[in-house]
Order: structure tokens, then C-alpha cells, then sequence
């Protein structure tokens, strides 16, 4: 088995999620990407979307990100974002009435932000 | 008699009273510090890792960016202010106003026009006491600083040096400035807090206090889209960062000196009651010498009438 990948996904003011996966998928400015063991040092931007952490054994970790960015190097993947939930965080009715909110005040960020934790939802049930 | 037993009880009252909101303001204070820096810690792996990133993305591509690029003859300066929203914290605010005054007159010495923004109550009130213009102000989180205020923050400073003419947004071309100080207090010690200013623009990348080491070599990172669009994210997401530290540094600051003032307030009271009691007793103890004294004088008048009158 190959080594596994060390993982970091941090917002701005706290360690969302840390631990060790065998593959990453996010969202990036050019599409989806897949990071798995021994993947080349890269540095991609995040669009606001859905992280999934695959760890080795047991469940997948989801989580919304706002934009970002995912920086790999010797097996060291930090997804960094100002905002990031897991899905065990966000509550959708919570979310949706946030998203109504934002859209009525025209908020462009907080919308994005809004539907992507949406989009997480939808993907973790 | 200087005063009555009656009014220095009402004195000693109203100073115990006194001390136990201080006290109370000082546990308060004490409290909350531990809180702000358990949150400075929780933001330094972001700030670490953004520093590794624009360190990288500025070691391996020779790009220009505007946010990093120094103006030849800059004309026009800008300068965050970071003061708090309450006072009762001794010296805190007052100190850094005069750090951001002697800032002022020294851009002015070098030719710089200045623009002022304001964070905090007590550095906006200063301002508008002396009916002196600023830019714009932000209050009401100096104590607990959230990640959104350093980002809105950091997006109206941002624009105002970067002035982007496609920017819809785009401010006055009279704010616009081509170098950005902040003044701020940072956090030596619990005993030691010392305004400071650093220049946030043009970007110097200063390495973090947890900086890779120089032995470790950056990985030759590829870029995607390409280094400069990921530069343009990048920096303003730093400037982010970095005015969020310097929040969290000015909010565990203002604690730490309001739990200082709080508590020489709270000796000063101790010693008013102690000083107070002392008078009190004696004002007390004369009063019934004198009556004694009077006492035993008019037996003796009585004693010595009656024995004439024999």
C-alpha cells in the first residue's frame, strides 16, 4: 500500500479537519482534481464547492469550502479556505434560510457561499 | 473634626461598592484573554500556511503584481488605525493614537498626503473630537475580532491601493494611496503590549513566526490556472490575514491593559477603605474622649458648686 496522504483543511480561524486520507477530490478554477499518493507539488484554486476526504478505512469526509486554495507537496495536501464547514456542521433548513437572505440582499459571496453548502447537503444524504 | 463618622461610613460604601466592580471587570478581562489567544492560535495554521504558499508562488515566478510592486514617487499614504471600542483599559487607546500621530507626521515630513481608517470607538470619537477627517471607520468587535471584519476590512484597503479601473466597485480616485500602514498594539506578555506599525503595502512577504526553516526547500510547485492568477488571489486573502492578526493582537492587548488598569483600580480602592477606616476610628475615639471630658468637667463644676454652696 502506498503511502497515504497527510491531510490539512483549514479556515481562517480554525482547524476544520486534519488527519490522514488516501485520496482527496476537490473543486478547482479547471475542474474537478483527484490528488492521490505521490501527486507532483501543485498549487490550484478552489471555486466554492464540495471537498471529499477519502481516509483509508471508514467514512468519507465531506465538507463545503468557500474559495480557496489547495497547495500539495510531498504528500501534504493543505486545502486552505476563509470559510469551511463539514457536513456534520451545516443544517439545511439553516442554510437555506441564509441563501434566501443573501439573495435578498444582493450579497454575491454569502449566495456562493450559501449554495455550496447546499451542494454539500445534497451530496452527504 | 474634618468630617463626620456619618459621611466617611457613606465614603467607605460607596468605594467598597466601586471595588467590586472593578474587581469584576478585572476577572472579566482575565478571562477573555485567555479566549483571544486560544484564537490566535487557532489562526495561525491558516496565516502559515497562506505565508508558505505566496512564499512559494514568489519564489518560483518572476511576476509583477501591483499589490507588491513599489511606486516610484508615492504621494499618498494610508493608515489603519487600531484602537479599542471601550475604555477603562489605562494608557491602551491613547498610546496607540500617538503612535498613529507621530505616523502621521512623519509621512507628512517625507511629502505623503494621509488618509485615515479608523477601527475602534475610542480612535473614531479622538478623531471627530478634533473635528479631523478619516476615510472610514469600523467599531464594535475590538474585544472579539471575527474573520469577516478583517475581511471587510482588507477588501476596502485593498481597493484603495489597487486601483483597478475595470472594478465596478471602484472607489474615488482621490482614496487612492500607494502605500498602507497599520498601527496596532501587539501582544509581548501579559505585562507588555507595545504599539507597533508595520507597512502591509506594497507587500513585503514576511515570514511567520512559524516559517519554514531555511533548510527546507520549497517544493517545485506547478501552478494552475497560472502563478499570476493564483498570485491574484492569493495576496489579498494574505492581507486578510495579516489585519486579521493584527486584530487579534490588538483585541488580547486591550484585554491584557484593562485587566491591568481594572486591577491597580481595585488596590487603589483597598487603600481608600483602609485609609478611610483609619480616620473613621479615630474620628469615632475622639468623639468620646470629648464626651468623657465633658462629662467628668461638668461633675466637677456641679462638685464644686455644691461644696461652695455649703
Amino acid at each position: 500500500m502506498a503511502d497515504l496522504l497527510q491531510i490539512e483543511l483549514v479556515a481562517a480561524d480554525r482547524v476544520v479537519w486534519s488527519g490522514q486520507a488516501s485520496q482527496v477530490i476537490a473543486r478547482t478554477v479547471e475542474g474537478d482534481l483527484g490528488v492521490l499518493s505521490g501527486h507532483a507539488p501543485l498549487l490550484s484554486l478552489l471555486v466554492p464547492g464540495v471537498v471529499e476526504i477519502k481516509p483509508p478505512d471508514g467514512e468519507v469526509v465531506r465538507a463545503a469550502v468557500a474559495e480557496g486554495f489547495l497547495s500539495v507537496a510531498d504528500n501534504h495536501v493543505s486545502i486552505l479556505s476563509e470559510d469551511a464547514f463539514l457536513a456534520s456542521e451545516v443544517d439545511a433548513s439553516a442554510t437555506r434560510a441564509e441563501l434566501e437572505a443573501a439573495q435578498s440582499e444582493g450579497d454575491q459571496d454569502a449566495v456562493m457561499r450559501a449554495e455550496a453548502k447546499l451542494r454539500l447537503i445534497d451530496k452527504a444524504s | 473634626m474634618a468630617a463626620s463618622v456619618r459621611e466617611l461610613r457613606a465614603k467607605i460604601r460607596s468605594t467598597q461598592a466601586t471595588k467590586k466592580i472593578t474587581r469584576a471587570m478585572e476577572l472579566i478581562a482575565a478571562s477573555r484573554i485567555i479566549k483571544a489567544q486560544q484564537k490566535a492560535a487557532a489562526a495561525a495554521p491558516y496565516a502559515r500556511e497562506l505565508t508558505r504558499a505566496v512564499s512559494a508562488v514568489a519564489t518560483f515566478s518572476n511576476v509583477d503584481h501591483p499589490l507588491t510592486t513599489e511606486k516610484e514617487n508615492p504621494t499618498k499614504a494610508a493608515i489603519l488605525v487600531i484602537a479599542s471600542d471601550r475604555g477603562l483599559a489605562g494608557a491602551y487607546s491613547s498610546s496607540v493614537l500617538k503612535e498613529a500621530e507621530r505616523l502621521v507626521e512623519k509621512l507628512r515630513g517625507e511629502g505623503k498626503d494621509v488618509d485615515l481608517y479608523l477601527s475602534g470607538r475610542k480612535a473614531e470619537a479622538y478623531y471627530n473630537f478634533r473635528s479631523r477627517p478619516f476615510v472610514e471607520s469600523w467599531t464594535g468587535f475590538s474585544d472579539k475580532p471575527e474573520y469577516s471584519h478583517a475581511r471587510t476590512i482588507g477588501n476596502t484597503l485593498v481597493r484603495t491601493f489597487n486601483l483597478d479601473e475595470t472594478d465596478e466597485e471602484a472607489i474615488d480616485p482621490e482614496r487612492a494611496v500607494d502605500e498602507l500602514h497599520v498601527v496596532f498594539t501587539r501582544f509581548k506578555s501579559m505585562l507588555v503590549q507595545e504599539p507597533d506599525v508595520i507597512r502591509l503595502l506594497p507587500l513585503e512577504v514576511v515570514e511567520g513566526t512559524e516559517a519554514p526553516t531555511e533548510h527546507e526547500v520549497l517544493p517545485l510547485y506547478e501552478f494552475e490556472p497560472s502563478a499570476h492568477e493564483v498570485l491574484d488571489a492569493l495576496l489579498p486573502k494574505y492581507i486578510h490575514s495579516r489585519i486579521y492578526y493584527c486584530l487579534l493582537q490588538a483585541s488580547a492587548s486591550e484585554l491584557a491593559s484593562r485587566q491591568k488598569a481594572m486591577k491597580s483600580a481595585t488596590d487603589n480602592a483597598e487603600d481608600l477603605i483602609q485609609k478611610y477606616t483609619r480616620t473613621a476610628n479615630q474620628a469615632r475615639q475622639a468623639g468620646i474622649t470629648q464626651e468623657i471630658s465633658e462629662i467628668v468637667g461638668g461633675a466637677n463644676a456641679l462638685a464644686d458648686a455644691n461644696a461652695g454652696s455649703e
